[in-house]
């Protein structure tokens, strides 16, 4: 018996990374998924984008479990395109219980009076406004089922300051005191709402060359391995680890939309190696 | 299906009733084995009744009716010497220990309060903790198994509630001294893969909660009643709610949590 049979979740950024990594656990426990992604590039990212391949291999992986899931190419950035989306994958599967707001970028990293109009508005129109119109088309869903968990992801930068990121720093700040205030409005309807904040996850979001450049800034590109900057990464946790599995985010998420939770709510929940509090 | 915790030893303080046992029937669920610890007496500023031989020989039958075992013994956690022969008889018969609840606790809450409450609740709610801690430390380094901790604090250890007299000034500074504790472990202990968290309840459904002094003591004081209300529609949380927390922190789900305040709390101190 799975701990969340009969559920329904709301997965944003599902094709790949963290994402797809909550599809698979959540399904794993009985739960049905509704997933977007924009499988699109993102201007101001660095890093190859999601593909509309990468979204098929989620669905694959889902259904692999024999769960259902309504895979939807929608941005975050459109609130009708989200709302349709979330709309149609209810009427298929029936319900909804569960929201994880996972899609996000990294932006480009710059010092922030070198961050340019777009970085910044690109930045927040994804990791705090995408947040927020993926909550709110999703929140009459919930209320009809009578309660829910939405869990946001936010980011040890969005508890601690990180030089080069005052935009992704100030995004992942932004949904902390999003999921407060909606943890009190929903409280009465028995909608839990939290926010987990990973360490670095061993995603295409930090291995890759814009990232490695930021860690490693003194080593030549061709000396910048996964090991060499894994050292680096491994220096911001207090745990003797470079980086968390999207797994072990995924984890907190099943934990926090499980029954298990049932009076957890309004918590910022750290899955960062002791990274915050060293 | 396997559980979360098999092959497992769990070092669990006030063990004998309320949400210790809780923890222990949750954990052996899971496949661990137990170390229980209680004190199983009354101490004299603690205005209700408090746990006794048989309420932690029940705890012992619930665990060994889930086929676990369990080695249980009459300790003071304000008493180290007591308390390492206790911890270093249960891992002889048990094996070396995984887990750490340090769980005991009192809240001395009256309406006739005396000046000795302040110490008596720090002596158990903070140095217990740390005595507790203390015991098991050295074996858990020197297994090079990693480990994981708990500490139960409450939501008196995020926010000053808990009242004007020495008992309750006392709790709520032991429950916030606690938090210190376990982010030095934490740090401390991180080098060891020995993970240290605490989790805050709100209000639960246990002896400690529920009796008529505490009852008296909120009716006194409507204010304070209603200043205890929480932002979900529930007015108390079960003790197996606490158990849930605290298994995800000692299970591999959460392998990587350590350094963490988690309320278990219906949204309490985000309220305030």
């Amino acid at each position: 018996m799975g701990r969340l049979d009969g559920k329904v979740a709301f997965i944003t950024g599902v094709a790949r990374g963290q994402g797809r990594s909550h599809a698979i656990r959540l399904a794993q426990e009985g739960a049905d998924i509704i997933g977007v992604d924009i499988c699109e590039p993102v201007p101001t990212n660095n890093i190859p984008p999601a593909t509309e391949a990468d979204m098929a291999e989620t669905v694959r992986l889902v259904e692999a479990l024999d769960r259902r899931i309504i895979a939807t190419k929608a941005d975050v950035r459109d609130y009708d395109a989200v709302k349709a989306a979330v709309d149609e994958g209810v009427a298929e599967l029936g319900r909804l219980d569960i929201v994880a707001a996972n899609a996000g970028i990294a932006g480009t990293p710059n010092p922030a009076e070198n961050l340019s109009e777009e970085d910044w508005t690109t930045m927040i129109d994804i990791n705090l406004s995408g947040v927020w119109r993926s909550i709110k088309a999703a929140i009459p869903h919930l209320k009809a089922a009578g309660r829910g968990s939405i869990i946001i992801t936010s980011s040890t930068a969005g508890l601690n300051a990180y030089q080069n990121l005052a935009h992704y720093v100030s995004a992942k700040h932004g949904v902390v005191g999003l999921m407060r205030t909606l943890a009190l409005e929903l409280a009465p309807d028995m909608i839990r709402v939290n926010s987990v904040h990973p360490t670095s996850v061993d995603t295409d979001m930090i291995q890759n060359e814009t990232i490695y450049g930021l860690f490693a800034p003194d080593l030549e590109p061709e000396e910048r391995t996964r090991e060499a900057v894994g050292e680096r990464f491994a220096t911001l946790n207090a745990l003797p680890v470079p980086w968390v599995e999207a797994v072990d985010i995924s984890n907190a998420v099943l934990f926090l939309a499980s029954d298990e939770a049932r009076y957890i709510t309004g918590v910022a929940l750290p899955v960062d190696a002791g990274q915050t509090t060293k | 299906m396997a559980g979360q915790l098999e092959g497992k030893v769990a070092f669990i303080t006030g063990a004998a009733r309320g949400q210790g046992r809780s923890h222990a029937i949750r954990l052996a669920q899971e496949g661990a084995d137990i170390i229980a610890v209680d004190i199983c007496k009354q101490i004299d500023t603690v205005g209700y009744q408090m746990s006794t031989p048989e309420d932690l020989a029940e705890t012992v039958s619930q665990v060994e009716a889930l086929d676990r075992r369990i080695h249980a013994v009459e300790a003071d956690v304000r008493d180290r010497a007591a308390l390492q022969a206790a911890f270093d008889a249960g891992v002889a018969e048990l094996g070396p220990v995984d887990i750490v609840l340090a769980n005991a606790g009192i809240a001395p809450l009256s309406l006739n309060p005396v000046p000795e409450e302040w110490q008596d609740v720090l002596d158990v709610n903070l140095t217990g903790v740390y005595n507790t801690v203390e015991v098991a430390k050295p074996s858990m380094i020197e297994g090079g198994r990693g480990g994981a901790i708990v500490i139960t604090s409450s939501t008196a250890g995020l926010n000053g509630i808990g009242g004007n007299t020495p008992g309750g000034l006392g709790y709520t500074a032991a429950k916030h001294g606690v938090v210190g504790l376990m982010r030095s472990y934490a740090n401390q202990l991180a080098e060891h893969s020995i993970r240290v968290n605490t989790v805050h309840p709100t209000g639960v459904d246990t002896p400690m909660v529920v009796n008529d002094v505490m009852q008296e003591f909120l009716e006194a004081d409507p204010q304070m009643g209603q200043a205890m209300a929480n932002a979900l529609p529930v007015p108390m949380i079960d003790a197996v709610d606490i158990s849930n927390a605290i298994l995800y922190l000692v299970s591999d789900a959460g392998r990587y949590v350590t350094g963490v305040t988690l309320p278990v709390d219906a949204g309490f101190t985000n309220k305030k």
